[in-house]
């Protein structure tokens, strides 16, 4: 029971970084590799605002994901615009390529051991369940991340901007017909999708050393993630963050050797027997 | 007149200077292998590389009549990365000796191509203990310390402290297993038990299932059989997990300055922790480490000391044998024992095993610390001999 929770909180992870690659590929068709790299740009930022500025947690969750959300705007205005019209190889290359040189700048300056971040004050301690201790903030990272999904989800699905936003990416010639401003809305897009990342970032912080290879380590995950969810598929993107969070905390009781690889056996799996992802659309 | 004292001069200029005239244009080359930017790049790293061209300044290679070169690379963590490269290294680069190699399993793979090569491998990051056990070889010199030295340290020291049921989270490659044995026979003989163990996938960012597995095991020492960045994450997790204030105690059975650094004293004040090596311990280790973190921003490890420490000995070894042959080297450097500022008098025995004193530690409480670095105070001196494991017969290459 305890470890099918601790399962959920890491796939709230998973959830939330998916969901912004998935935001991003429905939506741009871009691969974003640097994904991992903004996550980790949005802890280390949070650490920065608290060690230079004397920011605390509460703003940096909101402020973190700003300012990675304009530097996202920025990749994507002065070099991913390039791209659109290309195979998408070539956006793949590019963000891999960037999340290189953003992790290589921050292992310069900061070494690999990390910093350390305290959970907030109001957050910690736990609560005793009977079957297991739960901490505060970890409870705080579910919720949060839940919250996070669902509006993510609404305001895609089922509003008005939602529905420009979809139809742009059908046809963008027609929509900008209409006198929507397509290019606009793209842009502001990936700076969403990236601030997604940056806000999971800030939420690792307290729990996970902030180092620059933090985001390494998870991206290929998240990927996978991504493709057993279904390229694209915002709803998919959830449900499967979470429940592969509750695979892998199973398989680290049973076979805890295992554990690092049982979402890529998932993904294998998956490919085979329905390519296009749980919840994908065939194409 | 003149032309006597010439000739006096010229003949005492012969005899002062003979080893050196002897030894001329003897081309040195130290390739150090380590991890530059995964979990160990902070322990070892562009530290190690640093350390070991200090040591050849120190050592004023060549103002006696060595011409030695330093280069580097990063092998990942990966056997078969580090492998080639030594391939590379020993076969077409002319390197002399393979320096520091952490991760153990890549220092295994290293060490019978570079004892194939006849050249030698100074083992200062790795922790196996099969480097000079079952897999010995008579050019692996094993510096700086290894699993049984940490389980003779930490490991005692926490079982006589009361610690007796212990739980292991072990990361899963040689060092790790090899960590959780060490120390498990270490308990067992002071009268502990060991209740249960998981292996951990290596590198591992969250263990907080691992941490549960380890509260409901009902033991007194959760022994954290890893390195680095895992035992920065698993420390990290278990103080928001309450497993100290439930009663537990952590055990973390490698740990480095970096890592406490990382953790800062607030979460990792009260660990022990066995070191080869500490920064703040004399003015020798005081000036040393000032010109040290000039160069590279941070304080060095104990993996950083060995290869300077290392390094040095290994250059007297050339210089006394002129040669760079692996078993000359090898069988002059266990001959001989060494002294340096920073791991203090020590020898090599037959199996190629460093044998120097350790030292246990405490990381300081917030309030004892009066720096950044300030983070460490010595509860124990452990002699040499009682630290390492006695030597196995079959690999005293000095007999054979």
């Amino acid at each position: 029971m305890g470890q099918l929770f601790l399962g959920l909180i890491n796939g709230s992870f998973y959830a939330v970084l998916s969901l912004g690659l998935a935001v991003i590929f429905g939506l741009l068709n871009i691969i974003n590799f640097a994904h991992g790299a903004l996550y980790m740009m949005g802890a280390f930022i949070g650490w920065m605002l608290l060690n230079y500025a004397g920011i605390g947690y509460w703003p940096a969750l909101i402020l973190s994901p700003l300012i990675v959300g304009g530097f996202g705007i920025l990749l994507e205005r002065t070099m991913l615009s390039r791209l659109y019209h290309l195979d998408h190889l070539y956006g793949l290359l590019l963000t891999f390529g960037l999340a290189l040189i953003i992790q290589g700048l921050f292992r310069n300056y900061y070494g690999i051991s990390g910093m350390s971040y305290q959970i907030p004050a109001a957050l910690s301690g736990g609560q005793n369940l009977g079957f297991m201790f739960l901490p505060n903030y970890r409870a705080w990272v579910v919720l949060a991340s839940v919250v996070v999904c669902f509006g993510t989800w609404f305001m895609i699905e089922r509003t008005r901007l939602g529905a420009y936003l979809r139809a742009a990416t059908e046809n963008p010639v027609l929509v900008g017909a209409f006198g929507i401003n397509v290019p606009l809305m793209i842009t502001l897009t990936y700076g969403f999708g990236v601030a997604l990342a940056a806000f999971a970032g800030v939420l690792a912080a307290p729990i996970y050393s902030v180092n620059p290879n933090m985001g390494a380590d998870l991206i290929i995950v998240v990927f996978a993630v991504v493709v057993i969810g279904g390229m694209g598929s915002i709803m998919g993107a959830i449900l499967t963050g979470f429940g592969l969070g509750l695979v892998e905390g199973l398989a680290r009781v049973f076979y805890p050797e295992g554990s690092a690889v049982v979402i890529f056996v998932i993904m294998a799996i998956v490919l085979m027997i329905k390519p296009e992802g749980l919840f994908g659309r065939a194409v | 007149m003149i032309k006597r004292l010439a000739t006096c001069t010229t003949a005492l200029a012969l005899i002062a200077g003979a080893p050196t005239l002897a030894l001329a244009d003897i081309d040195v080359k130290l390739g150090v292998l380590n991890d530059r930017s995964g979990v160990y790049a902070d322990i070892a790293g562009e530290g190690s590389v640093i350390a070991a061209r200090m040591a050849v300044e120190d050592f004023d290679a060549a103002g006696k009549g060595l011409n030695v070169e330093v280069i580097s690379a990063d092998h990942q963590n990966k056997p078969d990365v580090g492998s080639n490269i030594v391939r590379q290294w020993l076969d077409q680069e002319g390197v002399t000796a393979i320096v520091d190699v952490p991760t153990s399993s890549v220092a295994l793979a290293v060490a019978q191509i570079v004892a194939d090569a006849n050249k030698i491998f100074l083992a200062s990051g790795p922790g196996s203990t099969a480097l000079t056990r079952e897999q010995c070889a008579p050019t692996t010199i094993h510096w700086t310390y290894d699993t049984a030295a940490l389980a003779n340290g930490t490991g005692k020291a926490v079982t006589d402290a009361g610690g007796k049921k212990w739980f292991f989270l072990t990361a899963d490659y040689a060092f790790g297993h090899s960590l959780e044995e060490n120390t498990t026979k270490v308990v067992e003989a002071n009268g502990g038990e060991v209740v249960g163990s998981v292996n951990v996938p290596f590198p591992a960012t969250d263990f907080s299932s691992f941490l549960l597995q380890a509260q409901g095991s009902g033991a007194d020492v959760i022994g954290l059989a890893n390195a680095g960045g895992d035992t920065i994450n698993a420390i990290k997790q278990a103080a928001e997990f309450g497993v100290t204030q439930a009663g537990q105690k952590l055990a973390g059975l490698l740990i480095f300055i970096n890592d406490v650094h990382a953790l800062g004293p607030q979460t990792a004040q009260g660990l022990q922790l066995t070191s080869a090596f500490y920064w703040d311990t004399d003015d020798a280790t005081r000036a040393w480490t000032e010109r040290f973190e000039k160069e590279r921003g941070a304080k060095p490890s104990m993996i950083t000391a060995g290869v300077y420490s290392s390094v040095l000995h290994y250059l007297a070894a050339v210089e006394a044998t002129g040669s760079t042959d692996g078993d000359k080297v090898a069988a002059w450097m266990k001959a001989n024992p060494f002294e340096d500022a920073l791991l203090g008098k020590g020898y090599v025995r037959g199996d190629g095993r460093g044998i120097h004193d350790m030292y246990l530690y405490e990381v300081k409480s917030p309030d004892e610390s009066t720096g950044e670095w300030d983070l460490f105070k010595k509860i124990s001196t452990i002699p040499g001999e009682e630290a390492f494991l006695p030597m196995l017969p079959e690999c005293d290459f000095t007999k054979s």
